[in-house]
C-alpha cells in the first residue's frame, strides 16, 4: 500500500486560504454525531415537525429511520412539491478531458490506471456542443479530470465561453480552484461548481487520496467557499457514499451546505449523492454499505433538512431508480449521458470514469417525466 | 355595476392572477379558463425561446402576461431580466422580484425599491413583490409602482394570511392597488384578504398543488369573487359579548 508523509491538512503553496470556521464547526459536530443512540421516538418526532433541525436531520439518518422510510418519502414529496411544483430539471454532464494527477484509490480515472486518456481541442468541444445542443438541453455540466497541467483554467475557459453560446446554463464539475480562478470563470459565463468531498472523515481522506493536490483535505473542502466568493451563484455538495461510513458521511454533507447557506444566504445549494455499490452477492451485510434503501435514505434526508436545496439523481442509477425519486425529492436528471471523454458527435477521446446505468437518451427520459405527471424544464436560469 | 382592477391604466374583470412557475405546462391553459385569469405571471428564466417545453407557448392568446424578474438578487439584475423581457416583447409590465436569500425566497424591499424607480422610469409598469412593510410600500408607491403586492407568508407554503394585521394596514393606508402574493394557501383564504379590501390575489402553489388542479382554479375565482362582493357589500358588524357596564362613564357630563 502506498503511504504518502504529507500533511493532508496542510495547505501546499499556491492553495489561496480564506480564514473560514466552517469546516471545524462541520467536522466538530460530526465527530460526536452517533446514530446509534436515535430511537424511533426521536425519528417520529422529527417527521412531524414543519422544519427539521440539525438534530432532527441527525435522527432521519440514522438506522433507527430505516422503518420509515415511506413516512420520510410522502413528507420529502410534499416538501418537493411545495418548493419545485412540478419541475424536473434536465442537463447533461460533458467530459471535455480525463488527465488526472490525483491517485484516488476509488476512481476509475486514477493517475495509475492505464486508461484512454484525452482531451478534445477547442473545436471539438463546439462540435460536442452543438450535438448536445441538438438533442433539446439547455444546461450543461463541464467535467474534466483533476489536472491543472493537462487542462488548466485558461482552456476550461475557452469551454465555457463556447458552451455559452449554446446553453443557458452552465455548470463546473472540475480541480478546486482559487476564488480568483472561480471569477475568471464566472465571467466567461459558468454560474454552477460541484465540488463532492468524497469523504469527510478525515483520516479515511487520507488513506484513499494518496497523491496529487486533492489530497489536501481542507482546500477541496473550502472550494464551494471560494467559489462564492468569486461570484458563482451555485454550488453542489456530496460525499461517495459508501467509500467510509455513509451515515456520517452524509450528515457532513448536509451540515457542509447549511452552514454554506447560512453564511451565503443567496446561494444556491444542491445535493448529489453517489455512492460505491455494495459488492454483488456479498453475504455478510455490512451496515456500511449503501444500497437501494440506504441511498433513500440519504436522499431523503436531504430533502427533509433543506427542502429548498436541489438534488441531482445520478445516472450511476438504474432507471426504475431514477424514476421514482424525481417529484420525491431529486429535482435534476441527467439524460443522454456519455462518461467518456466527448462522445456525443465523435468517438470518445478517453474511457469512461464510471459505467453509467440509464443510458436514455434526452426524449426518452422527457417522456418518462411527462409519463409520471411531471413537468420536464430545460431552462430554470437566467444569466444576469 | 363596473367594478374593474385598475393597473397602470389597463383594466381587469378578474382579479385573480395566477401564477405559471409549478405547473405542467399541459395544464395552464385549462387552469387560466376555470380560474379566469387575464393575467398570467412568467419567469423569464423558465422561457425557451423556439426550445422545448417553452413556457410561453402554453400560455392562452389574448392574456397579459406578467414576466418576473426571478433570479434577480439586487436591484441592477431585476433591471437586467426586466428590459430583456421588454425585448422578447412580453409587453410592458414587470413584477419585480428580488430575493438574497434561497432558504425563506424573502423579498428584499430596499433593492426592490431601488428596481422600481429606474424601471418606472423607463416606462414599466411596475408591479413589486414585498415583505408588508408600510415604509417600504410608501416608498414604492413614490418609486413610481403601479400596485403593491405585499406577501401572505412564505411563498409554496400555503399558510394563509400570516401577516394579515400588516397587510391590512397597506390597504388602508397605501393608495395603490394591493395584490396579495405569496402564501396563499386556499380559497377560503383568498376571500378573507378580499373581504379586508384587498385589489386582487396572486397564487401558484395552492393551484398547483391540489389534486384537481382544474377545480381548485375555480374555486379561487369563486372565492375571490365572493370575497370582492363582501367587501363592497360593506360586511354587517360582528356582535362580541363584552358586558355592558353598570354604570356608564361618560354620566357626569352636564351639558
Amino acid at each position: 500500500m502506498v503511504v504518502n508523509k504529507l500533511n493532508h491538512m496542510e495547505y501546499i503553496d499556491g492553495m489561496e486560504t480564506i480564514g473560514s470556521n466552517i469546516m471545524d464547526k462541520v467536522l466538530f459536530m460530526v465527530e460526536s454525531y452517533d446514530y446509534e443512540r436515535f430511537t424511533h421516538q426521536d425519528v417520529k418526532k422529527a417527521l412531524n415537525k414543519e422544519h427539521l433541525s440539525i438534530e432532527d436531520y441527525a435522527a432521519v439518518l440514522s438506522p433507527a429511520a430505516m422503518p420509515f422510510l415511506e413516512e420520510m418519502a410522502q413528507k420529502a414529496k410534499g416538501e418537493t412539491r411545495k418548493h419545485f411544483g412540478n419541475s424536473v430539471c434536465l442537463f447533461t454532464p460533458l467530459y471535455i478531458a480525463n488527465y488526472c494527477e490525483n491517485q484516488c484509490i476509488y476512481c476509475g480515472f486514477n493517475c495509475t490506471n492505464k486508461i484512454r486518456r484525452g482531451k478534445l481541442s477547442v473545436q471539438e468541444v463546439e462540435e460536442e456542443l452543438q450535438a448536445i445542443a441538438a438533442t433539446g438541453l439547455k444546461e450543461i455540466l463541464l467535467l474534466t479530470g483533476e489536472s491543472r497541467k493537462k487542462s488548466g483554467v485558461e482552456y476550461i475557459g475557452e469551454a465555457v465561453k463556447l458552451a455559452a453560446k449554446y446553453f443557458s446554463a452552465i455548470g463546473i464539475e472540475i480541480y478546486p480552484l482559487n476564488s480568483d480562478e472561480y471569477a475568471y470563470l464566472h465571467q466567461c459565463g459558468a454560474d454552477f461548481v460541484s465540488v463532492y468531498q468524497e469523504t469527510y472523515n478525515i483520516a479515511k481522506y487520507g488513506q484513499v487520496h494518496v497523491r496529487g493536490p486533492k489530497r489536501i483535505y481542507p482546500y477541496r473542502f473550502n472550494a464551494q467557499e471560494r467559489a462564492l466568493l468569486g461570484g458563482m451563484r451555485g454550488v453542489a455538495f456530496g460525499a461517495l457514499l459508501g467509500l467510509d461510513d455513509f451515515r456520517k458521511d452524509a450528515f457532513a454533507a448536509g451540515l457542509h451546505a447549511f452552514f454554506i447557506q447560512q453564511k451565503y444566504p443567496r446561494a444556491e445549494i444542491s445535493f448529489s449523492t453517489p455512492r460505491l455499490r455494495p459488492y454483488i452477492h456479498n453475504a455478510e451485510n455490512n451496515p456500511t454499505d449503501v444500497h437501494e434503501k440506504q441511498l433513500l435514505q440519504v436522499i431523503l434526508a436531504y430533502r427533509l433538512f433543506m427542502p429548498y436545496a436541489g438534488i441531482t439523481i445520478s445516472t450511476r442509477e438504474r432507471a426504475g431508480f431514477r424514476d421514482h425519486v424525481i417529484g420525491m425529492a431529486a429535482t435534476k436528471i441527467s439524460a443522454g449521458v456519455r462518461v467518456g471523454v466527448g462522445g456525443h458527435k465523435e468517438e470518445e477521446k478517453g474511457d469512461e470514469q464510471f459505467e453509467i446505468s440509464d443510458s436514455r437518451s434526452v426524449a426518452e427520459v422527457h417522456h418518462m417525466i411527462l409519463s409520471r405527471g411531471l413537468q420536464p424544464v430545460y431552462t430554470d436560469y437566467i444569466w444576469v | 355595476m363596473s367594478d374593474k382592477l385598475m393597473i397602470g391604466g389597463h383594466s381587469f374583470q378578474s382579479r385573480f392572477i395566477l401564477g405559471s412557475g409549478k405547473f405542467s405546462l399541459e395544464i395552464v391553459k385549462a387552469v387560466v379558463e376555470n380560474g379566469g385569469a387575464e393575467m398570467v405571471t412568467l419567469a423569464l428564466r423558465r422561457a425557451n425561446l423556439g426550445g422545448e417545453g417553452n413556457i410561453l407557448d402554453y400560455i392562452p392568446k389574448g392574456l397579459t402576461v406578467l414576466p418576473n424578474t426571478s433570479g434577480a438578487r439586487n436591484a441592477q439584475e431585476a433591471v437586467r431580466i426586466a428590459r430583456l423581457a421588454r425585448e422578447m416583447e412580453c409587453g410592458n409590465f414587470v413584477k419585480v422580484e428580488v430575493i438574497q436569500d434561497s432558504k425563506y425566497l424573502l423579498p428584499d424591499n430596499s433593492e426592490t425599491i431601488k428596481a422600481t424607480e429606474i424601471l418606472a422610469k423607463e416606462g414599466f409598469i411596475v408591479m413589486p413583490y414585498m415583505y408588508p412593510d408600510l415604509n417600504a410600500a410608501r416608498a414604492l408607491a413614490d418609486a413610481g409602482a403601479a400596485v403593491v403586492m405585499p406577501l401572505a407568508a412564505p411563498i409554496g407554503s400555503n399558510k394563509g394570511l400570516c401577516t394579515k394585521d400588516f397587510i391590512q394596514i397597506l390597504v388602508d393606508e397605501i393608495d395603490l392597488p394591493i395584490i396579495v402574493d405569496a402564501g396563499i394557501g386556499r380559497p377560503s383564504q383568498a376571500c378573507e384578504a378580499m373581504e379586508m379590501g384587498v385589489d386582487a390575489i396572486m397564487c401558484n402553489t395552492a393551484v398547483a398543488t391540489a389534486r384537481d388542479v382544474a377545480l381548485m382554479a375555480k374555486a379561487f375565482k369563486l372565492a375571490i369573487e365572493a370575497g370582492r362582493a363582501s367587501y363592497l357589500a360593506g360586511p354587517g358588524r360582528v356582535l362580541d359579548h363584552k358586558a355592558e357596564a353598570s354604570s356608564p362613564l361618560t354620566g357626569f357630563l352636564e351639558d
